[in-house]
């Protein structure tokens, strides 16, 4: 595999998960060779993008057209810093998720397995895609074929609740995609005679700045996966679905690619300097600010432990749209880094909620005072993911915000530092409590936890793997670093 | 031999089958017959496409009579890719038909049934093919005629109104139609297309001109269900036998929007529309057009009446790149064209396949079957998919070049109902695949339960048509090739 050039290892990490699927629904009869395909095309996805990571790290850059679909509009991958770092995100984070899958979805008895897992890898084929896409609309196809693979693992429960769900999830996904994306691209293509991403952008010198602001919010709504208040209802709405779906789809893959999305649009198809010269994101950083505020405290008033995380989650995107927005080079690699530290943190706080229903059948956290002096494990990691949101050293998500604090500082945005303090106290008061319940408040009047016990070996596992993600990435935060100075600076 | 013939063979090889289909016992035979006839149509279409498709034009002479005196078949691009969307539908339906008309049509009538398909056939490419506007009203009573004893087949009662409505619907329009070209005649003594074209424009200021032009307009509207005129299709789709209502729905209507085309650039030139309200009217009625029947679409309870609704929607799309009148807005117009037929007819051989397992065509009915039908199930979410015009699908396309179309001359208005014409059909399209994904509550589970895929006959040209779907959305040289080639003869001057 090592000797493969770069360009036919992109084309194998996104095929795989999809010769999987193919695979997996053959298998449908025998679960354990179906988890076995899962498992070994994870594991080789995961090898593939580090070792395209370490080779974008030495200084390739890959790229080729796969086909022209119209003069002009060609489907093409190439690879640059920031799509590499999401990529390494979202494929090592696939194996994890596997192995946590398992373990949920048979201790859970979901129905449906083959469906799940099928859906699944297509879902992170299209998300590596998307990471890859060398062009707008590459990014754009593959960004509507994720909306429509998830779909079915939104509704998988099938009941009336996942169908409402479902109904919200695609509206709202689909609708500012096909609203307000899509005409932001054929504006752009009709402007600018382009769709490539290229370094400095496309726009300058094209379009009047007067409309930058009008194009670039188009793009920004648009992106209805990054959760920007008010189109962000889809994705407390997506909760109904099982676990690992919320954990890697709905805290990673899904709205990651949003805010890679924005990012994507803002560095190479606006450029920063035109952004920031064109006064374009003005008045759209106070759609991010509020969000942050917003989200944080609605997220202050839901007991159930998802719905929490999610809000949590909106909250948390803002932060990388913000930093999208000022488009310094502090913020954007604060943002870049975002991606990959609050994704650590967040899938670790979700493989949590995920082994509490499991093992204690708990979905409010009104109901889990106790519950961690019977599941210590589960609770220490949830502390972790939990610090590590709220940006506290020794954990990674520290220094995402250290940029983006840093980036605000140096364009003497004081009012969106302080959202930014505000919000990490937010933080802690929505997250810290849980714990604080869960290790020192007594049970609820009856409630004895002696039956209980920690959830499957495979979800400690991932548990463990990603909690302690989070701490190295304290230490040793390189890989992410590098590749995010590299997309903010333009190598 | 057959090169030189090809253009007139495409319209005898059908007609000529008709009569002998029509001698045939009932049985199989008459299938056979018509299926074999409708594949070398096809062929012979696919071949003629290749003969214009680097920009040349035929001009055949019916008989060996000159133009402009004789009849002449002209075919360019644009004809000929319109010969290819109706053939190539005709060949995909046909195969399909073997076990859908068994089911729903009585036996005695099957011969019958295949001979007025072939006469149907006959019709529809004869208005493609021919350059003669009253040789075009002659084949469009044959097309008409044999449309209405089609669907009265249907095995409903209603199926005979709603054939009946779509008749005196459908006299009107083919009367206003030649009321139109009797005027046409009467200022310019010839009936060539051609020929018209370079006799109008010293008459355009003429009233008697103004006048033919409103009832030939007035006339296809009809024809092709351009809302507000729209009023006889919903009840012609939903009645009609399944098969009818995939052919009719992928290749009917399609024949009307290229007539307008032909008349609109071709015959009076777009400088004269310009110069009529007719364009801006044109957009009028498109953008209440899209808006309206996709909304009436939402609510409807019968699967059939809704894609119908649909495709009133969808040809208001066509016509709105007539009525923008641009390079990119005509290209989109065709290029649409071809792409409906082909989204169209596969989520009608989907339904049609659920409906030859339910019987019934209600949505209701449904519930539930996408496990018991994955196949079909598939299609409908690929057409449906492609309906709404999602990246990957040949609906994108059309829609790409059509709000591209918009952007260029700045009708903000126009691309904001492009694009909420797409949530809307989100919304259509979403309401049929709920159904078939979750599970009904009622009682009707146990029924669909023991229901079984489609047989194999239906499915290989339901998937044909859906992978073409896919295909064309990611290659565009035939669609989009083809459809530029023809917009550069159907307006000279533009580029």
């Amino acid at each position: 595999m090592i000797s493969l050039a770069s360009e036919q290892l992109i084309i194998l990490a996104i095929v795989l998960p999809l010769l999987a699927a193919v695979l997996i629904v053959l298998a449908d009869k025998r679960p354990n060779l179906r988890e076995a395909i899962t498992l070994i095309s994870a594991s080789v996805v995961a090898l593939l993008v580090i070792i395209l990571a370490t080779r974008i790290n030495a200084g390739e850059s890959p790229g080729f057209d796969v086909f022209d679909v119209v003069p002009g509009i060609t489907v093409s991958f190439s690879i640059e810093p920031l799509g590499m770092l999401f990529a390494l995100v979202a494929g090592t984070l696939w194996l994890v998720t596997s192995i946590y899958a398992i373990g949920y979805m048979r201790g859970h008895h979901e129905k449906n397995q083959t469906r799940f897992y099928a859906a699944f890898a297509i879902a992170i084929s299209s998300t590596l895609a998307a990471a890859f896409s060398g062009n707008m609309f590459t990014l754009f196809l593959c960004y509507e074929i994720l909306t429509l693979s998830t779909y079915p693992l939104v509704t998988h429960a099938g009941t009336a609740e996942a169908k409402r769900s479902g109904r919200i999830y695609l509206g709202i996904l689909l609708g500012t995609s096909i609203g307000f994306q899509l005409l932001a691209i054929l504006i752009t293509w009709s402007v600018a005679g382009t769709l490539d991403f290229q370094q400095g952008g496309i726009l300058a010198g094209k379009l009047d700045p007067a409309y930058a602001g009008i194009l670039y919010a188009l793009f920004i709504f648009g992106v209805g996966k990054a959760a920007i208040m008010p189109f962000h209802k889809w994705l407390p709405a997506a909760m109904v679905a099982p676990t690992p779906v919320s954990a890697l789809l709905h805290a990673v893959a899904v709205v990651k690619t949003g805010v890679f999305t924005i990012l994507k649009v803002t560095l190479y198809i606006f450029g920063s300097d035109f952004i920031t010269s064109s006064g374009a994101s003005d008045w759209i950083i106070w759609f991010a600010a509020v969000t942050i505020l917003l989200a944080s405290l609605i997220a202050m008033t839901k007991d159930n432990l998802k719905a929490r995380l999610a809000y949590s989650t909106i909250s948390q995107l803002s932060y990388i749209v913000l930093g999208a927005l000022i488009a310094v080079e502090m913020s954007l690699v604060g943002a870049s880094m975002h991606i990959a530290m609050h994704a650590f943190a967040k899938i670790t706080l979700f493989f949590a909620a995920g082994a509490i229903l499991v093992a204690a059948h708990k979905k409010n956290i009104s109901d889990m005072g106790g519950l961690g002096r019977a599941m210590p494990f589960t609770f220490i990691a949830f502390t972790i993911g939990s610090l590590s949101i709220i940006g506290l050293p020794p954990f990674g998500g520290m220094w995402s915000k250290w940029y983006l604090a840093l980036g605000m500082v140096q364009t003497e945005q004081w009012i969106l530092l302080a959202v930014l303090m505000i919000s990490s106290l937010l933080n802690i008061a929505y997250l810290l409590p849980i714990s604080v319940r869960a290790f020192f408040a007594k049970p609820k009047e009856g409630v004895v936890y002696t039956e209980v016990k920690e959830a499957p070996l495979s979800m400690l596992i991932a548990i463990g793997l990603t909690s302690l993600a989070c701490i190295v990435l304290f230490f040793y935060p390189d890989p992410f670093y590098n590749l995010a100075v590299d997309a903010a600076t333009g190598r | 031999m057959i090169e030189n013939h090809l253009s007139l063979l495409l319209v005898a090889l059908p007609l000529l089958a008709a009569p002998i289909v029509a001698a045939l016992p009932n049985g199989r035979l008459p299938w056979a017959l018509s299926t074999l006839v409708s594949w070398s149509v096809c062929y012979l279409a696919a071949w003629q496409l290749m003969n214009v498709s680097s920009g040349q034009v035929i001009s055949y002479e019916l008989g060996g009579w000159a133009p402009p005196w004789g009849i002449e078949y002209r075919i360019d691009a644009a004809n000929a890719l319109v010969a290819l969307i109706v053939s190539g539908i005709a060949a995909l339906t046909l195969p399909y038909a073997l076990k859908s008309v068994i089911k729903e049509i009585p036996q005695q009538q099957h011969a019958l049934f295949y001979a007025a398909f072939m006469l149907c056939l006959t019709g529809l490419l004869g208005i493609a093919q021919t350059g003669d506007i009253f040789n075009l009203f002659v084949f469009l009573e044959i097309s008409s005629l044999s449309s209405y004893a089609l669907i009265s087949l249907g095995k409903k009662r209603q199926a005979l109104t709603a054939a009946y409505q779509y008749l005196i619907m459908g006299t009107i329009g083919a009367t206003f139609f030649i009321i139109g070209v009797g005027l046409l005649y009467a200022m310019t003594g010839t009936l060539n297309m051609a020929d018209l074209a370079q006799r109008l424009p010293e008459l355009y200021e003429h009233r008697t001109i103004h006048t033919a032009f409103a009832f030939i307009m007035v006339g296809f509207a009809l024809k092709l269900a351009l809302f507000p005129l729209h009023l006889w299709l919903p009840n012609a789709y939903t009645y009609a036998p399944t098969v009818v209502t995939i052919f009719l729905a992928a290749t009917a209507t399609k024949v009307a929007v290229y007539v307008m085309l032909r008349m609109v650039f071709t015959v009076f030139g777009f400088s004269f529309i310009e110069n009529t309200p007719t364009d801006e009217l044109f957009l009028l009625l498109c953008v209440t057009g899209i808006l309206s029947m996709s909304f009436y679409a939402i609510y409807q309870k019968d699967s059939k009446r809704l894609l119908a609704y649909s495709s009133v929607a969808q040809i208001a799309y066509m016509m709105l790149g007539i009525g923008l009148g641009s390079v990119l807005s005509v290209t989109a117009t065709l290029v649409h064209l071809f792409n409906h037929a082909l989204m169209k007819g596969a989520l009608f051989m989907a339904i049609g396949a659920l409906i030859y397992r339910v019987g019934s065509s209600r949505l209701e009915h449904f519930s539930g079957l996408g496990k018991q039908m994955p196949w079909t199930f598939a299609a409908i979410v690929i057409g449906g998919l492609s309906l709404i015009g999602v990246p990957g699908t040949a609906g994108f396309i059309s829609k790409w070049y059509l709000v591209l179309a918009a952007i260029e001359q700045q009708h903000w208005l126009i691309v904001g109902v492009i694009l909420m014409g797409s949530l809307l059909a989100v919304a259509y399209v979403w309401k049929m695949i709920e159904v078939l994904y979750f599970n009904a509550t009622d009682e009707r589970e146990q029924q669909n339960t023991a229901v079984k895929e489609a047989p194999l006959m239906m499915l290989i040209p339901m998937w044909v048509l859906v992978l073409a779907n896919v295909y064309f959305g990611f290659n565009t040289e035939l669609t989009v090739g083809t459809a530029e080639q023809a917009v550069k003869l159907l307006m000279p001057g533009a580029n």
